[in-house]
């Protein structure tokens, strides 16, 4: 970034940026975009990073933002134009040669030298520019395909063993990089350092490093040929709060992951309905006493006991069919993430009958491989039958709900043209302290083809919950405190 | 645009002179401090509005206003949040029995003599925010786990925080000698309220990166041996990743490493880490669970 740029034209830069965050789902205001100008004043144009810290401190509200800010600023405060001065001083004539280079690099962990090979291979092997056509640009798809960073695990694994001296540079396994996350660390059984068998997940780290690197820099360059609005409204992903539970890949997967943990404490709070400050109950004397001596020693406000303190009992249904395979994912992240906060929580889940999973959601693991393998949760077909499966409910697992109990059904209410059995639902909710319907489906949907939605919504409150900040809202606004 | 926003006529004096200046004069006094954070207490400092610190717990939270206090030659005042913490407990309460005292020695005088007596500086007795407000000094004020506070404590806050004075109807407003550096934590166990955030500098902290924590054990831990350092932040590291109910934080990998020089362990290998895991681990199945990924031997803990 050079200084020489007049004030206005970076006032504008940053309102252009600011623009650019709210379309992200980071609401930043007036307020904010002053403090961010005054930022810039304060710390100046030197040091790049420190910029990005400021601003961030001044336009970012909470956790969970930041990815989606360091994004959009890398577009609109890029650290360059064209290829950076110093990835054209390295010395790569062809793939191979870039391929040693990163190898060597992920081995030692030179996350600069990683970077610089990161520009410079988008520069050479991305460029997908059309001839006589001005729709070029970069792709880091094509760059990393070419590149295949991934194949290079087992080496790394096994140059870094080397360079610890342990001697231990077998690196089995090598060449199903991308596998699952467990498999072959075997080595420090032997007993050698422990931190040696962790050798493979670092090299996996740092590829993925790579890979974002090429991602950010692809992005940066196509910005230049094709302007940063366009860029930022297609390139930059969503906020983990607007990540569309049904769409959503394994990356944004575990996003999600982190956003439900802090959720369900909440939600389980809220169930919990805590009257700390209640106005009936028992009378605290000691405290009452205490209080008095502001009125002179006459008891004029009573202090109560806070009440018993119960902990909330849930219950789940969930379906876990086909057609709700994203939300499903989620709603075991979200249940196995309730069941810390609750002492009870039941788990059942249903395609077209219902069995409790409760057990090997405790387990964890691979929870619906196990569970569609486990549970029974199909009768003679596999498509999803909700009348079905809560008169089964009603019928076998009646006794899980109580008057203590939050029963929370999951669901997209798609019943293919199966019988609705609203009475079965209906005493459910009745025998339950209260009944909410989730459903992952747009609002808009809801009775079109199969979907029974209206109808089941008459029998309990149904709410739109397609993405994290869906359910917090459902979360903060529908259960009191 | 470098002038604070507020109503505080006097003119404050930056604690800092630049982000550099922060990074030498916390790890003076033993706090090393990632360029996010060193950068925004600088701003914090400059544009002298709060800070709102949140993140993980034992990730340095607290210790951060510790530190700032110590590195500036401030007192720190802390107000420790909690359930039910009210106006009386952070802001200021008059001594009721004091007061009576008062009253019943002083029989004889007219009502607004007693009155005029009673409600005098000597009755108050000042809490963290009006002790911070009312310090001649220069002052690092800590408002801890903003989030356990219920809701009408934030407004009292923004109240605070936004024109540092206070006004007690009995003696008159009180306005702040000079700006209190203010520093927030929170845990979001509850969503601080939108105008609280807007009012402060955010600034989420992370474990750190592996470069960092590996400075931070050596500093804390200098009898550690230095190979052993390294994969012992490795493998913390790793236990980070696995998606743990309670992730290890700093102060964890510290107690382990003062674990492992108490052992007096050369390496770190199946059997050491095997029997120090309770140190980072707090939880049955977290330990379960870290066995598995590390090939421990299953013995019973």
């Amino acid at each position: 970034m050079t200084t020489d740029q007049a004030p206005q034209d970076l006032a504008q830069r940053l309102v252009e940026f600011v623009d650019a965050l709210r379309g992200k789902g980071i609401p930043a205001g007036t307020s904010e975009t002053v403090d961010a100008a005054a930022v810039m004043a304060a710390l100046g144009f030197e040091d790049r990073r420190r910029l990005r810290e400021g601003l961030a401190s001044a336009l970012v509200r909470r956790g969970g933002q930041r990815d989606v800010f360091d994004m959009t600023f890398d577009l609109y405060f890029p650290a360059g134009v064209g290829l950076g001065a110093s990835a054209t001083e390295i010395d790569a004539e062809s793939v191979e040669d870039l391929r040693d280079l990163l190898l060597m690099a992920i081995a030692e962990g030179d996350t600069r030298m990683m970077q610089q090979l990161a520009e410079l291979a988008v520069e050479t092997l991305g460029n997908v520019a059309t001839a006589g056509s001005s729709a070029g640009g970069w792709s880091a798809y094509q760059t990393l395909d070419r590149l295949n960073p991934r194949t290079l695990t087992a080496a790394a694994e096994a140059m870094r063993s080397e360079q610890r001296g342990n001697g231990q540079g077998a690196g089995q396994g090598g060449g199903q990089g991308g596998g699952s996350g467990t498999g072959g660390s075997s080595a420090g059984l032997m007993g050698g350092d422990v931190a040696d068998s962790l050798t493979r997940d670092e090299v996996r780290r740092m590829i993925d490093l790579f890979r974002t690197m090429v991602e950010a820099e692809a992005r940066r360059r196509t910005a230049e040929v094709r302007g940063r609005e366009l860029v930022t409204q297609h390139a930059v992903r969503k906020t983990s709060g607007q990540i569309d539970f049904l769409s959503a890949n394994a990356q944004q997967l575990e996003e999600l992951r982190q956003a439900v943990q802090p959720l369900a404490r909440k939600l389980a709070t809220r169930l919990s309905a805590r009257r700390r400050r209640s106005r009936r109950g028992r009378i605290d004397i000691r405290r009452t006493m205490r209080r008095a001596m502001g009125t002179g020693g006459v008891p004029m406000r009573p202090v109560h006991a806070p009440p018993h303190r119960t902990r909330p009992e849930l219950v789940l249904l969930c379906d876990v069919s086909g057609s709700v395979a994203g939300f499903s994912g989620f709603t075991m992240l979200l249940v196995q993430a309730l069941r810390e906060q609750f002492s009870k929580v039941r788990v059942f889940a249903f395609v077209n009958t219902v069995d409790e999973v409760t057990d090997i959601v405790r387990e964890g693991g691979e929870v619906r491989r196990r569970i569609s393998e486990e549970a029974r949760i199909t009768k003679w077909h596999t498509s999803s039958d909700y009348g079905e499966s809560f008169l089964d409910f009603v019928a076998d697992h009646l006794d899980a709900v109580g008057p203590r109990t939050s029963v929370l059904v999951l669901g997209d209410a798609r019943n293919n043209n199966q019988a609705l059995r609203l009475e079965a639902l209906h005493e459910i909710a009745q025998r339950s302290k209260r009944c909410f319907w989730l459903n992952p489906e747009h609002s808009g949907s809801w009775g079109l083809g199969d979907s029974v939605a209206p109808e089941y919504a008459e029998v309990v409150e149904m709410h739109e919950c397609r993405t994290i900040s869906q359910l917090e809202r459902f979360i903060s606004r529908l259960l009191p405190v | 645009m470098s002038t604070p926003p507020s109503g505080l006529d006097t003119p404050v004096a930056p604690a800092f002179a630049s982000v550099d200046d922060v990074v030498t004069r916390l790890a003076e006094v033993g706090y090393l401090a990632s360029e996010a954070v060193a950068t925004t207490v600088f701003l914090a400092d400059q544009l002298g509005k709060p800070l709102l610190v949140e993140g993980p717990a034992g990730v340095g939270k607290t210790e951060l206003s510790r530190a700032v206090a110590a590195a500036t030659g401030s007192e720190l005042i802390r107000l420790q949040c909690y359930e039910g913490v009210d106006e009386a407990r952070a802001l200021y309460e008059w001594n009721h029995a004091k007061q009576l005292l008062r009253i019943t020695a002083g029989r004889e005088e007219s009502w607004d003599e007693a009155r005029s007596d009673i409600f005098s500086e000597e009755f108050l007795l000042p809490r963290p925010l009006l002790r911070a407000i009312r310090n001649e000094g220069p002052t690092v004020l800590l408002i801890d786990e903003t989030d356990k506070a219920d809701v009408e404590i934030e407004g009292l806050l923004l109240e605070v925080l936004g024109d540092f004075q206070v006004t007690v109807p009995e003696l008159g407003t009180i306005t702040a000698v000079q700006r209190p550096f203010v520093v927030l934590t929170s845990n979001a166990t509850r969503e601080l309220s939108e105008a609280l955030r807007r009012r402060c500098l955010f600034l989420y902290v992370d474990f750190p990166e592996t470069e960092l924590e590996q400075r931070i054990v050596r500093l804390k831990v200098p009898e550690l041996d230095e190979v052993l350092a390294t994969s012992l932040v490795r493998v913390v590291e790793a236990l980070r990743n696995l998606g743990l109910r309670k992730a290890p934080s700093i102060a964890e990998t510290i107690d382990w490493a003062r674990t492992l020089v108490a052992l007096g362990a050369t390496s770190l290998d199946a059997q050491v880490v095997s029997d120090s895991l309770g140190v980072i681990l707090k939880h049955t199945d977290d330990i379960a669970k870290a066995r598995t990924k590390l090939d421990l031997p299953s013995i019973l803990v």
